[in-house]
């Protein structure tokens, strides 16, 4: 069965980013492992619902694919600047200007 | 659809794996003396439960795992972070006999229970013979809603519901009253370093939130008919406002929806919630009796095709009750994250080096 | 005909996973953080593109279509973002690529040095 290849061969990637995000040596590379592993997420929720049959599952993809996108850069933005807070630099014309 | 010969096979072949990569993840979480990795992995660990959830056929708990686990938990726990070291010390293997002989001996007595519950989905069991055959047959009379979790939430358990709403309520203020209420620095942009130009991240999440925001919104309202509902929708929206505070800063977000106003919007929610069961005791009715939501004149009034046929025109009350119940607890669920992150968000590491020396 | 388009989505799904986990495997095999943001960045999002035009060859035309569209719209919009921040947060931090020339930007040259790495 095609679908159920495409789940055996998604669930072998997902393998990998574990495996990544243990192995990583610095955090970038871990945060990076999630990233992907999120987007694979997507992809095997979309097909593991259209294997059963049940496309209500796409809604926790669509969520999935949106709420990946935060963390990511909510991890980013620790491991850079130590801090949540502080705005995201923009080039010099924009900053100030903007509501 | 393409539907599968053997699809009992197939789910369980993905239990399996998606078991013991949770397992690894686990073993990988307990292992790691960095807690940044920990935390990273962790948003990994609520992911692979998010699929086995979906899985095991329950979207909705695996909507609000996925949302949570992966997405505020993520968030909190680093802000917490900010808060404490980033490491964990080399534990001492003679300290851990005595919690390691225990957490066997509870394992094992948890595990032999287990081997006396009913198998999964077991009609005769009794979860599914009594109640809750009871609720699956008189969901569509009574009420009239096609999701029945969102009927046995809001309808049958409403009273349960609310008690959750005001427990989330509850450790958002909890956390105001530990954390402070407001930023703590300066929250000045960091000066401009080596390639600090975010312009692609700005124009990005400027289309994102909107859209992260309207998606919060069908999920509230979509949560009668599928997977959804208040929780999932009050931790999207609140994700939305995170991801601005997150690039646009704190200063700004807190300007849009300052403390103040989050900490009302949360209690506004839990009164919404307890102001429709009082409507329904002043109209005659128990608390939370949504048939009794609207006297009888004005639902005699409320034509049928408003609700789609005339044979749901009964169920008025009970929709117009769950979805003021729902637009409740978005606002309390909303205004609680918000106003955990607010907690947290505004400390630097500094802040908390410093505070530590007090 | 129906029947031939979901065998052809059944394919393109096929061959999206394989890029993903082409991606997998390069991104463990790859020696520094630059390389590997390239292997999942790009295979990610050429990969789930055609795992979801799959999916829509097999879906036919319906709401299910359009929901898939959306989560199309969202992954060509996030992920390769990520990536960019990610590789722009990680040269802030002062990563050096292990392989390829390293340039500084003339507008940067100011700093002498990029700033101190972070604790791994």
């Amino acid at each position: 069965m095609l679908l159920l290849a495409g789940t055996a061969g998604l669930l072998v990637a997902m393998a990998m980013m574990i495996a990544r995000a243990v192995m990583g040596p610095t955090h970038y590379d871990r945060i990076l492992a999630v990233n992907s592993f999120g987007t694979k997420t997507v992809l095997l929720l979309a097909v593991i619902g259209f294997m059963f049959g049940r496309p209500a599952f796409l809604d926790i993809a669509i969520v999935y694919a949106l709420i990946n996108f935060t963390a990511t850069i909510a991890l980013m933005k620790f491991f850079r600047y130590r801090a949540l807070g502080q705005p995201l630099g923009a080039p010099p014309g924009e900053e100030g200007g903007n509501g | 659809m393409i539907t599968l010969p053997a699809s009992i096979n197939a789910s369980l072949m993905l239990d399996i794996v998606l078991l013991v990569m949770l397992l690894v993840v686990a073993g990988a979480i307990v292992r790691t003396r960095s807690l940044l990795a920990a935390i990273i992995l962790f948003s990994i660990y609520s992911l692979i439960s998010a699929v086995w959830l979906v899985v095991m056929d329950a979207p909705d708990v695996a909507f609000t795992e996925a949302v949570v686990g992966a997405g505020i938990s993520t968030i909190v726990l680093l802000g917490a972070i900010l808060l404490t070291r980033g490491e964990t010390e080399k534990p001492d293997w003679r300290k851990l006999i005595a919690p390691a002989l225990i957490c066997a001996s509870v394992g094992g007595l948890l595990i032999y229970a287990a081997m006396g519950l009913p198998e999964l989905g077991d009609p005769a069991s009794p979860a599914n013979a009594h109640v809750g055959r009871a609720y699956l047959q008189r969901t569509a009379s009574d009420i009239g809603v096609p999701n029945m979790v969102t009927a046995v939430l809001a309808s049958y358990r409403g009273l349960d519901t609310l008690g959750e709403t005001a427990v989330i309520f509850a450790a958002g203020i909890g956390v105001a009253l530990m954390l402070g209420f407001g930023p703590r620095s300066s929250l000045a942009p960091p000066p401009a370093q080596l390639g600090d130009h975010h312009v692609t991240l700005r124009v990005a999440a400027k289309m994102l939130i909107p859209l992260i925001a309207l998606f919060a919104l069908y999920v509230q309202f979509h949560g009668d008919l599928g997977a959804g509902g208040g929780f999932q929708a009050g931790v999207i929206m609140s994700v939305a406002i995170i991801l601005h505070a997150l690039v646009f800063g704190l200063r700004e977000t807190m300007a849009a929806i300052p403390p103040r106003v989050a900490r009302s919007i949360a209690s506004l929610g839990v009164l919404i919630y307890a102001g429709v069961g009082i409507v329904c005791m002043i109209n005659g009715g128990a608390f939370l009796d949504y048939d009794y939501l609207f006297p009888p004149e004005i639902e005699a009034q409320i034509p049928g095709w408003i609700l789609g046929d005339d044979a749901h025109a009964p169920h008025w009350g009970q929709h117009a009750g769950i979805l003021g119940i729902e637009i409740g607890v978005l606002l309390t669920v909303t205004a609680t994250m918000v106003t955990v992150f607010y907690g947290f968000a505004g400390r630097t590491v500094d802040d908390a080096r410093r505070e530590a020396r007090r | 005909m129906a029947d031939l388009l979901a065998s052809i989505g059944g394919g393109f799904v096929l061959i999206g996973v394989a890029l993903s986990v082409l991606g997998a495997f390069g991104i463990l095999k790859f020696p520094d953080v630059y390389t590997r943001i390239h292997a999942a960045s790009i295979t990610d999002t050429a990969g789930a593109s055609l795992v979801l035009l799959g999916l829509c060859l097999i879906a036919g035309i319906s709401l299910v279509t359009l929901k898939l569209v959306f989560i199309w719209m969202f992954v060509m919009l996030t992920t390769p973002v990520a990536a960019n921040a990610l590789a722009n947060a990680a040269f802030g931090s002062g990563h050096k690529p292990r392989i390829g020339a390293f340039h500084i930007m003339r507008s940067d040259e100011r700093r002498q040095t990029p700033r101190g790495t972070d604790a791994p």
